[in-house]
């Protein structure tokens, strides 16, 4: 039987904004870091979020968590929405809603050994545990995420950039949670340590059933681990689909000019291949242009494009795309070329 | 085609408290005019010392030796008012974070100015004028208004546009690049990579890639030399390391890297971790992480030696390389 997926978050109309003092004598300038975000996760999920910096994709992990209080919108876990939970209840939902940060050793007190870190969430969440019970139980995770137990009364500082993000990892599913925010948790890694990592959270994700948002600027790690992908750009969603559909037929030119811009490690295709490189550099939030934001950037913008702001469109198998001209640049790269 | 470097039997050297660690060691290389060289490694792998320590620019407690010859001059052990006279001029190095390497209080023209006034002897306005043409060379837009910026006042990618400007004013016939995208944004990274390519196409400036990221060295270099563990493991063209490497350690970096392209359930992953330099496993340093490891591997280091083809590599196996069906 076909089961429709429980939606675990519902995100509705999601907007965040930050107040910058614009200096002594000028009056204070509003930064827009999120707006208009409207997307579900399903549980079981693995849902990627790229953009580029500043596009607001950790923001909108924090917003998510209730790290940032989002100024409108709601986030609703199961239907409860977060954004209007007392600060005691919140407390109580943490367990179920964890994250993973990009630099590991900077996450881990220096002054906590390992076993006391990964208990730390216990201490809070679960005060009716004992000591000996919360020692067996840090010492379960930590075999999970490939932690040998004699580790248990050593400092982070004894400990390298993948064996501190797997002291992370274990502090985070420590709580038995339902979803972990995961904010570039292998960016700060060596290649083959961080394919060691992504092997660890497919497995713990396998093993404990957990539903991942996986934050990252590099888009061919966020392809392997993601099973759908948000495309952010400048604090809005321009698309969300399937792995598959925005690696094989994007529709927003953005997501288009991203992939090309991804290095293959493949000399001979690397090569071959024809970068469509976005020319410029990402506006200001503070002042973003108007219309649709992207179309500073785009080779295919018209005039229309600068007056109004193309809407989240729900298209084909429940993908979304924001942009007046997806429907007419949907063809290959070389008959657009030709116009 | 032309040598403009020749590095033989290069060593650096850290002095520590009670002991001595030795980041590069035997290292032996040459490059070519127009030539772009990736060197690949992990942390810890000594690819950055090792360059820094060609531009005379190591820790107080570091060492180097050998030599790094310049045509017939040895860059390795020069005193650095004799080695200022190459460096910038010849030589040039960038960085990852440009920040560390622009000064923060002074405009972004009068620091470029500076290069030229000193190696060129060009006059303060002769100077600004080429700094300011130069701007526009690397694409940067508006390049009258970026020079009279402070660096603060730029983003990532235009800072790291200004120290390329910057290494390139006196047309150095070698560039050397640590990281020089790690820290942006895939597109400006295109940008980036895009404009490495015309320097060497246009400019003929030998470009060394000191990188970890694979996907960086397929789009840009001829050759590549990957180090572990303080030594040079494979070397030989981009094509033939990419289609078929011969160290094992160079086949577990390319199954680690992720594909965009192809989709695969699981990485397969090198095992362990990189070796701390103070305490190098005895016979070949990648030994306890290698699936393809005999007794000989663990009694003896395996020299680094020609394969044909212009390809050296350092592993006694010789066997197929399944990676993963193997171990």
């Amino acid at each position: 039987m076909d089961q429709t997926p429980i939606n675990l978050l519902e995100i509705k109309d999601l907007k965040k904004t930050f107040s910058l003092s614009g200096g002594l004598f000028s009056r204070r300038l509003t930064l827009t870091a999120l707006e208009n975000i409207n997307f579900n996760i399903r549980q079981g999920e693995t849902l990627g979020i790229v953009g580029e910096s500043g596009c607001g994709k950790s923001t909108l992990g924090r917003c998510i968590l209730q790290l940032l209080s989002p100024d409108e919108g709601q986030v609703l876990w199961l239907g409860q929405d977060l954004t209007r939970l007392p600060a005691e209840e919140m407390r109580q939902r943490r367990a179920d809603l964890q994250i993973i940060f990009q630099d590991p050793l900077a996450s881990l007190n220096p002054r906590m050994t390992v076993g006391e870190i990964i208990a730390d969430p216990l201490r809070t969440l679960r005060p009716e545990m004992n000591k000996e019970e919360r020692r067996a139980r840090v010492l379960k995770i930590m075999e999970a995420v490939g932690l040998l137990p004699e580790m248990i009364n050593r400092y982070p500082h004894e400990f390298s950039g993948g064996q501190a993000q797997r002291i992370g990892i274990a502090r985070a599913l420590i709580t038995e949670p339902k979803l972990i925010v995961c904010d570039e948790p292998v960016s700060a890694l060596d290649v083959s340590i961080q394919a060691q990592i992504l092997n660890l959270l497919a497995e713990l994700k396998d093993e404990f059933g957990l539903t991942l948002i996986f934050i990252s600027h590099n888009l061919s790690v966020v392809r392997h681990v993601s099973d759908r992908i948000l495309v952010l750009y400048l604090g809005r969603i321009v698309e969300l689909a399937t792995g598959d559909e925005i690696y094989d037929d994007p529709k927003h030119p953005y997501t288009r000019a991203l992939l090309t811009a991804v290095p293959i490690p493949d000399p001979k295709l690397a090569r071959q291949r024809n970068i469509d490189a976005l020319k410029g550099e990402i506006p200001s939030p503070i002042n973003p242009p108007s219309g649709c934001t992207f179309r500073t950037r785009c080779r295919f913008a018209k005039p229309f494009c600068a007056e109004t702001r193309p809407p989240l469109e729900m298209i084909e198998n429940g993908r979304l795309v924001a942009c007046h001209r997806w429907r007419e640049i949907d063809v290959p790269d070389e008959a657009v070329l030709g116009e | 085609m032309k040598e403009v470097l020749k590095v033989e039997d290069m060593s650096v050297t850290f002095e520590l408290h009670q002991s001595e660690v030795h980041a590069v060691r035997d290292m032996n290389f040459s490059l070519a005019e127009g030539e772009t060289l990736a060197v690949v490694g992990e942390s810890g792998s000594g690819k950055s010392q090792a360059f820094l320590a060609i531009m005379g620019l190591l820790a107080k407690n570091g060492r180097a030796g050998g030599r790094a010859m310049m045509g017939d001059i040895n860059l390795i052990g020069m005193e650095p008012r004799r080695l200022d006279l190459h460096r910038g001029k010849d030589i040039a190095m960038i960085f990852q974070d440009p920040m560390t390497s622009l000064n923060p209080t002074l405009k972004v023209r009068t620091q470029l100015a500076e290069v030229l006034v000193k190696h060129r002897g060009f006059d303060k306005q002769k100077a600004t004028m080429a700094a300011v043409e130069m701007l526009e060379r690397v694409g940067i837009p508006e390049p009258v208004k970026r020079a009279n910026a402070y660096p603060h006042e730029l983003s990532g990618g235009m800072r790291q546009r200004v120290m390329i400007a910057m290494a390139l004013l006196c047309q150095p016939k070698i560039l050397i690049a640590d990281e020089p995208t790690t820290a942006l944004d895939v597109t400006v990274q295109a940008q980036m990579l895009d404009l490495f390519k015309t320097l060497t196409e246009d400019f003929g400036t030998s470009l060394v890639l000191i990188t970890h990221d694979l996907g960086v060295v397929a789009g840009v270099a001829d050759r590549m030399m990957v180090m572990y563990g303080g030594r040079a493991v494979e070397k030989g063209g981009v094509d033939d390391l990419f289609y078929d490497p011969r160290h094992p350690y160079t086949l577990g970096l390319l199954h680690s890297t992720p594909h965009i392209a192809h989709r695969t359930a699981r990485l397969d992953p090198i095992q362990g971790l990189p070796p701390s330099l103070e305490h190098l496993p005895r016979g070949c340093s990648f030994n306890p992480r290698c699936a393809f490891a005999f007794d000989r591997c663990l009694a003896e280091r395996p020299p680094l030696t020609e394969t044909g083809n212009g390809r050296e590599k350092a592993c006694f196996y010789e066997g197929p390389m399944a990676y993963g069906k193997v171990a």
